[in-house]
């Protein structure tokens, strides 16, 4: 792929000149720069303590408070910008364990083959037919909700489409000429992984990424929305899960609920701009539409009536 | 032109023909350019060339079948005098198959993976002979399954259940299934093993005395030419090269690339024969060289070669070839 | 491989699966802290009657398995006593004979609340799920057959976004939508306390309760199938059998029709199958946010209310689900596809 594609230097000049990936990319960015910056962008401390009046649960937004006040009075636009900080880092460490466990167990079943792929494969089988989101909710109901908990879970729970996914990568590498010579000439297991068939596996595990971050955002999400947060931080998640079973419905509090559904999506859309984007990049496939629109015509300089039956010889 | 046909209109005669493929912002590129032949009734054409050199991009424009990207920007296509490129797309369609049919080369990708040979062959009887009967069709089919030596009791195979010589065949089955007037064949032996190749060659050949059928027979192999075909149209890099009959190609040739591909080929009457490969590679659609598309590869090649393309010179009525080597002065040509 | 050979590998495959899952589900609830199991027979919520039926029935003075007492490794118990003696192999029996524990919130034997949930979530995801394979599809057909037009663009745009959703927010916002400006039912299956005139009628009720859950699912799910299709059939499009067709005279509606479909069909219906644990986990969002009493909901509930022989067994019901729903998928698949199972002559 590597070769074909003229390196990372091409995938980043085709990813430049994609809009869907740039878009995605630039959503991206903004939302970790924006995660960085929370203790200056926000107007208050979140983790001051203070006096909270029955008049300041849930207050319309105000020049105070331009995203309103929460079922506990504190300024929604502050939880929002710190809620990005819990969201992006469950995001990033669950989807670096999933693609981890993912991309090893998937390297080694398509690169060993035979006995060992059989079994692990059969296993990633099994764990890509059971619900993944029963299952975390019943571990983490089962264990102690807190945000190490879930990046466990989600992560351990997340890599099995990656692993099938580097298996067969790998199993079209391996057949490689390349691989099939350094074998020949004496190369060890080791080597030929590191050094032939993990860097044409590589760029596939980036767009895995991509993908399984945004999955990983919306199962933490789900997770505290349900309940199972960590209680100590407030993931876009919790907020939805406070203004949900704390009455923001009832009260019409919208600026309770819109705000953190608003930077999941973005987050998500974000990645999932940029996994396509990035896939274009590394896998530019020119198809044939058979059926496009027909202009095959259009462009047809008609011959002057009656042209000469032969006209071979004359310029 | 040949004599003995002369008086007659030919079949399909293909004028100017010039195709430009289209990629906004860059300018588009001349895959095409001035494409003059003649098919008669009966007669089979072969269309020879390297990879590239535009003889598929000739054969989609004929029916035109061009992918989104390609326009056909000059010429005319007539067949029997009617001319194709007036024809609106309903028109055009209920004619494709029914009096121009394809034989694709791969019959493992040109045939639908999850439908049976026979349903495949019955649909366009069914589509241009409005033949809705199942026994009828079921018929025909074994009837044209038969034609192409294949048991007619394997119509409700799918396509992976046969050899890659049977899938072929049934191509051509499909291809002959409402009588066509012309059949393209589009690199019909790629991909197949020699003895089967010689099969289909024979096949083919039957079938053109046996049903009086025209083919255009499209190929990078001379070998199959001289076996099949009466006359012969070297293409190079989207242009014409040479045009003559089989005969003059391959005993005097005029134009400097037929004659290196002829040394590229075994000639069987010279076992002590050299093969020899020719220097280069075809030019690419984006970067053409300015003058000739051969002289960057030419042996022959002087100043004038990289100045202006040739046009097409007669050297007898029948034999043409686009070369300043041979230029006569009473060509015309400057 | 034979066909029938594929429909029984299938079959034991599946079979294995559950049987997996069930061993999962066991140790899953004896392993984790808290060991609910045994805290469970001292939850103050159940009568001593109630307690003394669980200990019994579930064996919890009997060793977990053999040569283990508990799943505690550094306490290692008999290995000698008669393996069906043990509270794992009373476990299996228990649930063969349909005995999944007594709910600790409801005090009724969790298969009976089950059961009648089960029925509601496939209610939902069947109206949902059909509503979103129809219009998804459509969808892609449209945006695949136009590819690269603003049709495309468009139809791809609200995809991606629709995808992005997360399904219990979209579900939040639709209720707090059709609730105020609809008014439409804020939650459950029918209203309470209202007595029907007739059939009729409560049909309208719980077709109204129906709305908002299945829109959301729909929206959630077309997404996907949307663009699931539309890759598809553009691979599809670009085959050599599609110009075949075309040069055989068919308009693009009869290619579409007899072509494209049926091949475009194949991936989809592999990654509608692969997709089956999102779907699950789409019902416990919608049922959450919605309060429909189905299986999804009984999860949200069991949470909460840590009712953990509720949370065993709609998780172990739904894993099933899923597993066989799977089954179903790949044998449609190979009666789809003409390849699968057949004998290749070439």
């Amino acid at each position: 792929m590597e070769q074909a594609t003229g390196g990372y230097r091409g995938v980043w000049r085709r990813l430049r000149r994609n809009p869907i990936g740039m878009i995605g990319l630039t959503m991206l960015v903004t939302a970790i720069v924006v995660a960085l910056l929370a203790p200056w962008l926000s107007p208050y401390d979140p983790n001051a303590v203070s006096r909270v009046t029955i008049m300041d649960v849930y207050q319309p937004p105000s020049p105070e408070h331009w995203l309103g006040a929460d079922d506990a009075g504190r300024d929604v636009l502050t939880n929002f910008l710190y809620g990005a900080r819990v969201s992006l880092t469950v995001g990033f460490f669950a989807s670096f364990i999933a693609v981890a466990i993912g991309g090893l167990l998937g390297l080694t079943a398509g690169f060993l083959g035979g006995r060992t792929e059989g079994v692990l494969m059969r296993f990633t089988d099994i764990m890509l037919v059971i619900p993944d989101l029963p299952l975390a909710v019943v571990i983490v109901a089962l264990t102690k909700p807190s945000l190490t908990n879930i990046i466990l879970v989600i992560g351990l729970l997340g890599w099995t489409s990656t692993a099938r996914l580097v298996r067969a990568q790998t199993l079209s590498v391996k057949q490689r000429k390349f691989v099939l010579r350094a074998r020949a000439i004496g190369a060890g297991n080791r080597y030929i992984m590191r050094r032939h068939i993990f860097p044409l596996v590589l760029p596939l595990l980036v767009v895995n990424t991509v993908l399984v971050i945004s999955l990983a955002i919306l199962n933490e999400s789900t997770l505290s929305f349900l309940g199972l947060g960590d209680p100590a931080t407030l993931s876009w998640g919790q907020m939805l899960n406070y203004a949900f079973t704390r009455g923001a419905m009832s009260a019409g509090a919208w600026w309770a609920l819109i705000p953190p559904g608003f930077g999941i999506v973005w987050v998500v859309l974000a990645c999932t701009l940029l996994g396509q984007g990035l896939e274009q990049a590394l896998n530019p496939r020119l198809l044939t539409h058979h059926l496009a629109a027909d202009r095959t015509l259009t462009a047809l300089r008609r011959l002057p009536p009656d042209p000469a039956p032969s006209s071979e010889g004359i310029t | 032109m040949s004599h003995e046909v002369k008086n007659r209109s030919p079949l399909l005669a293909v004028n100017h023909l010039s195709v430009d493929y289209v990629d906004p912002p860059h300018p588009p590129a001349a895959a095409l350019r001035e494409i003059t032949f003649t098919l008669q009734r009966g007669e089979a054409l072969g269309i020879v060339g390297e990879s590239g050199c535009g003889k598929s991009t000739l054969m989609l424009a004929l029916m035109r079948l061009l992918p989104a990207a390609g326009r056909i920007v000059a010429g005319s296509v007539r067949l029997d005098g009617v001319e194709l490129l007036d024809l609106d797309e309903q028109t055009m369609a209920a004619l494709r198959w029914k009096r121009i049919a394809m034989i694709f080369q791969g019959a493992m990708n040109a045939l639908n993976p999850v439908r049976t040979v026979g349903e495949q062959i019955a649909e366009a009887i069914r589509l241009h002979e409005g033949v809705g009967d199942r026994r009828v069709l079921a018929r025909r089919v074994g009837e044209l399954l038969d034609l192409v030596g294949i048991a007619a009791n394997r119509r409700d195979q799918y396509p992976f259940q046969y050899s890659g010589g049977m899938r072929q065949r049934a191509m051509i089955a499909m291809a002959l299934a409402c009588s066509p007037d012309i059949v393209i064949a589009d690199e019909p032996t790629t991909a197949l093993d020699v003895m089967i190749q010689a099969q289909i060659l024979q096949l083919l050949a039957d079938l053109r005395r046996q049903l009086q059928l025209s083919i255009l027979l499209v190929t990078h192999d001379l070998g199959i030419v001289a076996e099949l075909c009466d006359r012969v149209l070297v293409m190079y890099g989207g242009v014409m090269a040479e045009y003559a009959d089989a005969d003059t190609i391959y005993n005097s040739p005029a134009h400097p690339y037929t004659q290196a591909l002829l040394r590229a080929f075994p000639d069987p009457t010279r076992p002590a024969q050299k093969l020899a490969a020719i220097p280069g590679a075809p030019p690419r659609l984006n970067d053409l060289p300015p003058g000739c598309r051969f002289a960057p590869r030419c042996p022959y090649v002087f100043a004038r070669c990289h100045m202006a393309a040739p046009p097409v010179y007669a050297i007898t009525p029948t034999h043409s070839a686009g070369c300043f080597l041979v230029a006569n002065p009473q060509g015309g040509a400057a | 491989m034979h066909r029938s050979t594929y429909l029984v590998s299938k079959l034991a495959w599946a079979a294995f699966t559950i049987l997996f899952v069930i061993v999962l589900n066991f140790f899953l609830f004896r392993i984790l802290p808290g060991d609910p199991a045994r805290a469970g027979v001292r939850d103050p919520r159940l009568t001593a009657e109630a307690q003394t039926a669980i200990r019994e029935r579930f064996g919890l003075d009997k060793p977990v398995i053999n040569c283990f007492a508990s799943l505690n490794p550094l306490e290692p118990g008999d290995c000698a006593v008669n393996p069906l003696d043990t509270q794992f192999f009373i476990y299996a029996g228990n649930l063969l004979r349909g005995e999944f524990g007594i709910s600790y919130h409801t005090n009724r034997p969790v298969v009976e609340v089950l059961g009648e949930r089960l029925w509601n979530t496939l209610l939902l995801i069947g109206a949902g799920q059909i509503l979103a394979i129809v219009l998804g599809m459509a969808l892609g057909i449209l945006a695949a057959w136009k590819a690269h037009t603003p049709v495309d663009y468009g139809a791809l745009g609200f995809s991606l976004l629709a995808w992005s959703l997360p399904t219990f927010w979209l579900g939040i916002i639709l209720l707090f939508w059709g609730s105020a400006y609809l008014g439409l039912p804020v939650g459950g299956k029918y209203t309470p306390g209202i007595d029907y005139a007739n059939s009729w009628e409560q049909f309208a009720d719980l077709a109204r309760h129906l709305i908002l859950p299945s829109l959301t699912y729909t929206i959630v799910f077309l997404g996907e199938y949307m663009l699931i299709m539309r890759s598809s059939l553009v691979d599809v499009l670009a085959e050599d059998y599609i110009l075949t067709a075309k040069a055989k005279g068919l308009n693009h509606f009869q290619i579409l029709k007899d072509h494209a479909l049926k091949n475009a069909m194949l991936p989809m219906v592999t990654i509608i199958a692969l997709n089956l644990g999102f779907t699950v986990a789409g019902a416990v969002q919608i049922e959450s946010v919605f309060s429909w009493p189905g299986l999804g909901g009984a999860i949200y509930e069991a949470v909460n209310r840590r009712d953990y022989p509720m949370l065993q067994g709609a998780f172990l019901l739904l894993a099933v689900s899923v597993i066989i729903a799977n089954l179903i998928a790949e044998l449609l698949y190979s009666y789809l596809d003409p390849r699968v199972g057949r004998v290749n002559q070439s």
